[in-house]
């Protein structure tokens, strides 16, 4: 009985504390993501949720706390043996991050060229499967410069579950997108959950498409979780931070414009 | 297509910097790699001035080898030259090496006057008969002092 | 007021050492992949491509024209104490042991050494970095072991090509055009030019492929730690004109280095 359980919890987050330089971007984080569901991260600018998603991927080190990934802890593991525990899940970044000097084919088929010892045919099958899964299907040949943002992100998507990952991280996915091509992505993320029955983590800043994904939401606001729910709870919560990220209200403080731009550069 | 293409540029770009090294290598450079056919002989010399490691050997004007090594005789205060020749040229035991001078600013060079005995000299072995280095500044001390008298 | 100033020079210190010691780090991490086979040759291939075939032409014309002004120079000097036969050695000596080298270095940070810092910067900054390490792919082994072993392999051939075409330069000006003898233009270099020359401008030129692919890559991959860095198009491009300045700083001085040490 223990022992499923604690299959079903993904990733934990536990006590999280980061700093960049002297400030402190998060603040006593505690997260578990469960099998099976699309989590959503949201907070504004600044709010550390980027800085979150890459402390869990291992790409940032915490100051404090503990993050284990499929009941590893990955904190304080080496190098290779972070590779190996990251080629279980994928990553599509903000901007998509492909190879500008590779074509959408050979970006895609990067990790089975790198990790496997498939011929190239099997390899183009599996290719042109996970672009029918994000329909651009006949875009192989084409090189990233030609491609559209929301083409991008797509194309950035199917090389991150081109190995099949139990887990996938979406950073931003609608950010610099218009509504339509946004609603489009969102539909493939939610497809993505019922048809292969992966964990998702997306962080984002857009409500609309956050209450359209997500089985629950974790809402973070200048390094703090304010709070962790299904949709209906955050939108029933009371908190009054809460409440004004949801109604986009900007934020009751005098903000000293000087002191506003140290904060930004970091330099006291 | 464009792959090979790229392979096949890079091929001729190989190919070229092994042809350009090889001719600084061995016409330049005048490494002996492929050669072990030399031999070693000693000689010494009362005074070698301005003689170099690597600098030639000559026989009747032609390059028949180089300059191995130079070291001192401690007991005699002489310089040891070590001399490599090309195999197949027999230097006889009465053979004359001496340190000559290209123009009057060159380089200085070992030249080999053969003799005519029939002996030769075993790889290893010591020319005997030697003349040291001119030196300019000597002569013309003399001279003056000569003329003075 | 003098405490202050005495810590910005502390604080400048301490960042010097620690910049020294990440490019340390850096460089051993690098070779630690180097020495460890297999490697994707195709991506070596290419980077071969871009460094060194690719720069030939280019390496060909300077080496003709340094070659030729190196001869011209000689000739001037030399006639007045009527010994061109030295011009030959001049030009072999001059070429192979210094200027060899050392302008192909140059010519190679300019044309590949900048274009790397900046293809590895604009990769940092637009996360594909973040990407190859999210996919379990090393970005040392995947972006700096071909660049290492692609300039290690060209910067020596490029030499030799520049040697060569300054030996030709050199003939043009100093047989066909002054009048020195084709013989002893050519006897008087194989002459006094030796195989310990050779290997001395051999030697250079493999520590400046590892220089140039260090300081390129290294800032280039640094770039949203480094104080000059910072991200955007502005940090790029200030990253690689650190590059150039730095690396080309640095081939002079190590040039002059090794110099004293193997002379």
């Amino acid at each position: 009985m223990e022992k499923k359980k604690t299959i079903s919890e993904v990733i934990k987050v536990r006590d999280l504390v980061s700093h960049y330089g002297e400030r402190q971007i998060l603040n006593d984080i505690n997260l578990t993501i469960k099998q099976g569901e699309v989590m959503v991260i949201m907070g504004g600018s600044g709010s550390g949720k980027t800085t979150l998603l890459r402390t869990m991927l291992g790409l940032n080190t915490p100051t404090n706390g503990d993050i284990e990934l499929m009941n590893k802890s990955i904190i304080g593991l080496s190098t290779p043996e972070l590779y190996k525990i990251r080629q279980q899940f994928g990553v599509s970044f903000q901007g998509g991050a492909l190879f500008s000097s590779m074509s959408v084919r050979e970006n895609i088929q990067l990790p089975l060229n790198e990790h496997t010892r498939l011929d190239q045919k099997t390899m183009d099958i599996m290719c042109r499967l996970k672009l029918e899964v994000v329909n651009l299907s006949g875009f192989e040949n084409l090189m990233p410069a030609e491609l559209s943002g929301g083409m991008l992100k797509r194309v950035a998507l199917a090389r991150a579950i081109i190995m099949d990952p139990k887990l996938l991280f979406f950073d931003e996915p609608s950010a610099g997108l218009d509504p339509v091509v946004s609603a489009e992505l969102d539909e493939l993320i939610v497809k993505l959950k019922n048809a292969m029955n992966m964990t998702i983590i997306v962080v984002t800043h857009e409500l609309e498409s956050a209450f359209r994904i997500a089985d629950r939401i974790t809402v973070l606001d200048q390094g703090s979780v304010l709070i962790t729910g299904t949709v209906d709870e955050v939108k029933n919560c009371e908190n009054e931070r809460v409440q004004n990220l949801l109604n986009r209200r900007p934020r009751n403080e005098n903000v000293d414009a000087d002191e506003y731009l140290k904060r930004l550069t970091g330099s006291m | 297509m464009k792959k090979s293409m790229l392979e096949f540029t890079v091929g001729v770009f190989m190919i070229v910097g092994l042809v350009s090294f090889s001719y600084l290598a061995i016409t330049v450079g005048g490494t002996d790699w492929f050669s072990d056919q030399n031999y070693k002989v000693k000689a010494r010399f009362n005074s070698i001035a301005g003689l170099k490691e690597g600098a030639v050997v000559e026989i009747a004007g032609v390059r028949v080898g180089k300059v191995e090594k130079i070291k001192l005789d401690k007991n005699e205060f002489e310089a040891e030259v070590l001399l490599s020749i090309v195999n197949g040229i027999k230097l006889q035991d009465d053979t004359i090496a001496s340190i000559r001078t290209a123009g009057i600013i060159g380089d200085r060079f070992v030249n080999i006057k053969p003799g005519g005995s029939d002996e030769t000299i075993n790889p290893g072995g010591m020319i005997i008969e030697t003349e040291s280095a001119i030196s300019l500044e000597e002569l013309i001390s003399k001279y003056i002092f000569e003329s003075g008298k | 007021m003098i405490k202050e100033s005495v810590t910005r020079f502390g604080r400048k210190g301490v960042d010097f050492i620690e910049t020294t010691g990440m490019m340390g780090v850096f460089l051993f991490n690098c070779f630690y992949h180097v020495f460890r086979p297999p490697h994707k040759i195709f991506s070596i291939i290419k980077q071969i491509h871009f460094i060194g075939a690719r720069s030939t032409i280019v390496i060909v014309f300077t080496g003709l024209f340094t070659g030729m002004v190196l001869a011209l120079q000689g000739y001037h000097n030399l006639k007045d104490f009527g010994s061109t036969d030295l011009l030959g050695s001049a030009v072999g000596l001059g070429l192979i042991q210094e200027l060899g080298p050392v302008l192909t270095a140059l010519m190679v940070i300019g044309r590949a050494g900048s274009a790397m810092c900046a293809e590895i910067g604009i990769m940092r900054h637009s996360e594909q970095i973040d990407a190859l390490e999210c996919m379990g792919i090393d970005p040392y082994r995947f972006l700096m072991v071909p660049k290492f072993i692609a300039a290690i392999i060209s910067l020596p051939i490029l030499t030799f090509i520049f040697d060569i075409a300054g030996i030709l330069g050199g003939y043009l000006v100093g047989v066909v055009l002054m009048g020195v003898s084709e013989g002893s233009y050519f006897q008087g270099m194989y002459n006094s030019v030796d195989w310990a020359d050779v290997q001395l401008g051999f030697v250079k030129s493999l520590i400046f492929a590892i220089l140039i692919v260090w300081i390129a890559t290294f800032k280039g991959y640094f770039l949203h730690i480094l104080k000059s860095g910072g991200h955007g198009a502005e940090g790029v491009s200030r990253v690689t004109t650190d590059t150039v300045v730095l690396s080309s700083v640095m081939i002079l001085a190590s040039d002059y280095l090794v110099g004293t040490i193997m002379l």
